[in-house]
């Protein structure tokens, strides 16, 4: 068992995502960097879905109210037990009474919280992840707040291990994001695809778990910014008529009438997910074969990261 | 047809240019046809009016193979007998703050209120698709008569509930949320109850009729909604 002594601005339970529920205009949820979130779960011996924590810029100080393994991934934070730096991307082992606080990000916007056993919270359309806006999942759909005590699957205690340095991603500096082009991307003057590939586009603070806004070089229209209202991909990069895109992410809208110039790779999500106001993304576009191949490449990356027991 | 990529997990499957209740069928059809057949790597489909949005897992299958099965599908979908359609009664109060349109909408389209009200809540509406919010429903089947067009500044926050139109639809708001449509009315019942054990109330296909009653009936159904005693008339 865990008590919550702070949440942090906006911490909520995730696991591998709700499918098969856009067609009622329910988006999947789930964690928005999903490499760190296997990670971690990995850390604590769960299977790579099981239900953690995703917090945001800063993460929450929690109780152990019974002994516990907990590991934290994700964006680069400070990590204290009982006061005393203790290391992310690492078990941590945690006796009753043991109070782990982690700081504010570095680098990076979203970090995990896995728990040896997974957060015991009900099902909800067969995912115990949280979609605040649809107050869908999660604990009752919403936040963690304060003195919220979170339950925790039973599991096997976890060896002791740590993800080494060079499978751990990096989130500072510019960032290429891999786009294939489309849906519509024949709605856009050549200049507007031009500047999309060709600029850079800086972030802005109003980006959440639905979508990145960002901000730069306008991106042109060739006939009206609006379309036939159709269905929004993962990663779909929307331009309205102000020309800004809005990269759209885990909890977004199903549907949407605004034209799409291209969608961002499933494998680049994280980065999007972890890019911090401020910080600068490019876009390069690669056609759906080379996209397949740099996806197998992603997911062949990921399984082959082998944790390093500790003593 | 037109298969568009919408990312390395995405595609959309385009049947037609416009927004008619033909091609919104064959692309319900559609959806039917890759539920019913199970089609190895698809993993789950987007309808709206006239494009399937298909998730798929590209370990299981590739673009070029997902594309040539589902154009076939498509073919099929256009004689596909479809399970008959579900008719659904909502309760709508056209009455005071729960139309706060209701009156300009009518100077708008030069009617008497009393005729606006008569003739939305005579008409028979066909839901095309589910989106934007969970459970919003995307409807047209108003007489011609009734075609405005949209709110020049939309609302920050319409209530749930709110019966809407705009050009030649009308809606529901499942949420609170923006909206940019004219609030003619609003219905007690709840098209999407997260604590209920089955989250959504219309379907993509459903046929809708709007009751007209009274402000003391809406906040009678309110309550017995509230309790957990309410089930709209499904036939």
């Amino acid at each position: 068992m865990i008590r919550v002594l702070e949440p942090g601005p906006q911490t909520t339970v995730q696991d591998a995502g709700r499918a098969g529920h856009m067609r009622y205009g329910i988006p999947p949820s789930g964690p928005v960097d999903r490499p760190s979130f296997v990670l971690a779960n990995r850390l604590v011996g769960n299977p790579d879905g099981a239900a953690a924590l995703e917090f945001t810029l800063m993460g929450p100080r929690l109780r152990a109210e019974a002994p516990c393994s907990l590991a934290v991934t994700g964006a680069d934070v400070p990590v204290t037990l009982n006061d005393a730096p203790a290391p992310a991307w690492t078990t941590l082992a945690l006796a009753t009474g043991d109070v782990v606080k982690i700081g504010a990000a570095r680098t990076g916007v979203r970090g995990y919280v896995a728990f040896a056993g997974g957060v015991e919270v009900p099902p909800v359309l067969g995912s115990r992840a949280t979609y605040l806006r649809g107050r869908l999942g999660g604990l009752r759909g919403r936040a963690l707040a304060r003195d919220d005590v979170l339950h925790l699957q039973p599991g096997p205690i976890p060896r002791r291990s740590v993800v080494p340095l060079p499978a751990r991603p990096q989130w500072g500096g510019d960032i290429v994001l891999r786009v294939v082009l489309g849906p519509q991307a024949d709605r856009f003057t050549d200049e507007g695809v031009a500047a999309f590939l060709g600029s850079a586009y800086e972030v802005l603070p109003q980006s959440d778990r639905m979508g990145a806004r960002l901000n730069g070089p306008r991106i042109a229209h060739a006939r009206g910014h609006d379309i036939i209202s159709d269905g929004i991909a993962l990663g779909a990069v929307q331009v309205p008529g102000d020309g800004q895109p809005i990269v759209l992410l885990v909890d977004r809208q199903s549907t949407g009438g605004y034209t799409k110039i291209a969608t961002v790779c499933s494998f680049d999500i994280a980065r999007v997910g972890q890019a911090k106001p401020g910080q600068r993304l490019r876009f390069t576009a690669v056609d759906v074969a080379l996209a397949h191949r740099l996806l197998r490449e992603s997911d062949a990356a990921l399984t082959s990261v082998a944790l390093q027991e500790m003593a | 047809m037109r298969f568009l990529p919408a990312g390395d997990l995405a595609v959309s499957v385009e049947l037609g240019e416009e927004i008619s209740v033909e091609i919104n069928t064959r692309v319900r059809a559609l959806e039917f046809l890759i539920d019913q057949k199970g089609v190895p790597g698809v993993v789950e489909t987007v309808p709206t009016y006239r494009a399937l949005l298909v998730y798929y897992d590209p370990s299981i299958v590739g673009y070029e193979a997902l594309c040539a099965q589902l154009s076939t599908l498509a073919e099929q979908a256009t004689t596909t007998a479809m399970p008959p359609a579900r008719e659904v009664e909502l309760p709508c109060c056209y009455e005071g703050e729960l139309g706060p349109d209701l009156d300009a909408a009518a100077r708008r389209l030069e009617l008497p209120v009393d005729e606006l009200v008569r003739l939305h809540a005579g008409a028979e509406y066909l839901v095309y698709f589910i989106g934007f919010t969970p459970g919003l429903p995307y409807m047209t089947g108003a007489p011609e008569r009734l075609t405005i067009p949209r709110l020049d500044t939309p609302r920050v926050k319409v209530p749930a509930g709110s019966v809407a139109i705009g050009g030649i639809q009308c809606c529901v708001y499942s949420v609170e949320s923006p909206g940019g449509f004219w609030l003619l009315g609003r219905t007690p019942v709840r098209l999407y109850d997260p604590d209920a054990a089955e989250p959504i109330l219309l379907k993509p296909g459903d046929r809708v009729r709007f009751r007209r009653v009274e402000r003391r009936e809406f906040d009678d159904v309110a309550a017995r909604v509230a309790a957990g005693r309410f089930r709209p008339v499904i036939r």
